[in-house]
């Protein structure tokens, strides 16, 4: 942790009365323990606090030891994910005054534990290349040649789902992927779809390899967690159902336009590669 | 379960996650209910088959159905009335429609297909009532 960053617990006056609140937090240090355990802290918290001030109070008062990830306290960074009294949570977005007396804090769930509230999320980054989230234009310009312009109403299309933050709380809140680790998952194919409704990609058919497989949007029982926890409110679930329809759309394309090769008369990424090379 | 990498799993209720919240509770009702609308579905079928048989064998089937099975009609009623709720508040996800360049709001899409569904129900009990008598 920064020491140098200034945090909420630093400004406590000690003559506000604050309220005091019950913290039980899972503790697991890979060096010492089988096994995670709880550990409860007496954290005298503001009103105005969000959770994240009552674990930083804990951190520079009364346990150094504790371990999380942090950075913007304002919902913009995505890295203080956890679960919040069984709900995935931005603790930075889940204020002190509408919770209870005490509360429980736990690792985001359905990902390993490396230490305390950190969690290993190399899957997820895995899953979110494999979608190959950037734009794939199908011929790449050069300065001289201009930019790829777009309608203010081109970029409405997809603009919803750029708002992700990749804080992984829809992993936690999906069920699907709790039973299944290799399940591609929300938030990947929520960007697979944003960059397939981008006017200036070309990408579409190389992502449908993951994105319609049986572990993209198949998988997908649609629960709709992931658009409830979603702390911007990206909608992956809209995303991953748009998905499905179009993947079925190609599906019987190819039956009624067996002469095209390739998804909505796209180019492949060898098609494109070749292109490019060929300049 | 610790790795040998040090990472601990917490491993997944597998049988019991979706007792946990009132989120996973709606979503097993809503696909629970397709059982229902199954059953719904065989008593129609049932129903037409009666019909073929003629007019006595049609109202004895009917008469049934408010008789012996009325605790069954009511419990497929209430699941198909779900299902069909829960059916048309997940269309927005689904056809993100746009009108004159504006993207439509949910509660515009869910409340059409609802009026939609009310008018063709209210249609078919016109129909029903005042078929007979033409």
């Amino acid at each position: 942790m920064n020491s140098e960053k200034v945090t909420a617990a630093d400004q406590v006056e000690p003559s506000k009365t604050a309220r005091m609140l019950e913290v039980e937090i899972l503790r697991y240090d890979p060096d010492q323990d089988e096994a995670p355990y709880y550990q409860v802290y007496q954290v005298p918290c503001q009103e105005e606090w969000v959770v994240l001030d009552a674990v930083n109070y804990i951190k520079d008062k009364l346990d150094r030891t504790l371990s999380y990830r942090w950075s913007c306290h304002m919902a913009v960074c995505g890295s203080c994910g956890m679960m919040v009294n069984g709900e995935p949570t931005l603790s930075c977005h889940a204020f002190i005054r509408d919770l209870p007396d005490r509360i429980k804090i736990e690792p985001l769930e359905n990902f390993p534990v490396a230490r305390d509230l950190i969690v290993e999320m190399d899957s997820f980054v895995e899953k979110l290349s494999s979608v190959k989230p950037y734009i794939n234009a199908a011929i790449e310009k050069t300065p001289e040649e201009g930019t790829y312009t777009q309608l203010p109403q081109q970029l409405q299309d997809f603009q919803l789902y750029t708002q992700c933050i990749n804080c992984l709380l829809c992993y936690s809140a999906c069920p699907q992927f709790a039973l299944n680790e290799d399940f591609v998952g929300p938030a990947a194919l929520a960007l697979a779809h944003r960059y397939n409704l981008d006017s200036r990609d070309r990408g579409r058919s190389v992502r449908e390899d993951v994105v319609a497989s049986n572990l993209g949007v198949w998988e997908c029982s649609f629960v709709g967690a992931c658009s409830e926890v979603c702390p911007k409110h990206v909608d992956p679930a809209a995303a991953i159902q748009q998905s499905k329809i179009a993947a079925t759309g190609d599906y019987f394309m190819r039956f009624l336009t067996p002469w095209k090769k390739t998804t909505k008369g796209q180019k492949s990424s060898k098609e494109i590669h070749d292109e490019a090379s060929k300049r | 379960m610790k790795l040998a990498n040090g990472n601990y799993i917490r491993p997944p209720a597998r049988y019991s996650w979706w007792l946990r919240q009132g989120r996973y509770w709606r979503y097993m009702l809503r696909e629970l209910s397709s059982l229902f609308i199954g059953i719904f579905s065989l008593m129609l079928v049932w129903g037409l088959y009666r019909l073929s048989q003629g007019e006595a064998a049609f109202s004895s089937w009917s008469a049934n159905l408010w008789d012996q099975m009325l605790p069954l009609s009511l419990l497929v009623f209430v699941f198909a009335f779900y299902h069909s709720v829960s059916w048309f508040a997940v269309t927005p996800k689904a056809m993100p429609l746009r009108f004159a360049g504006k993207r439509l709001t949910s509660a515009f899409i869910v409340g059409a297909h609802l009026l939609l569904w009310l008018l063709v129900t209210a249609l078919t009990w016109i129909a029903f009532i005042y078929g007979g008598e033409a």
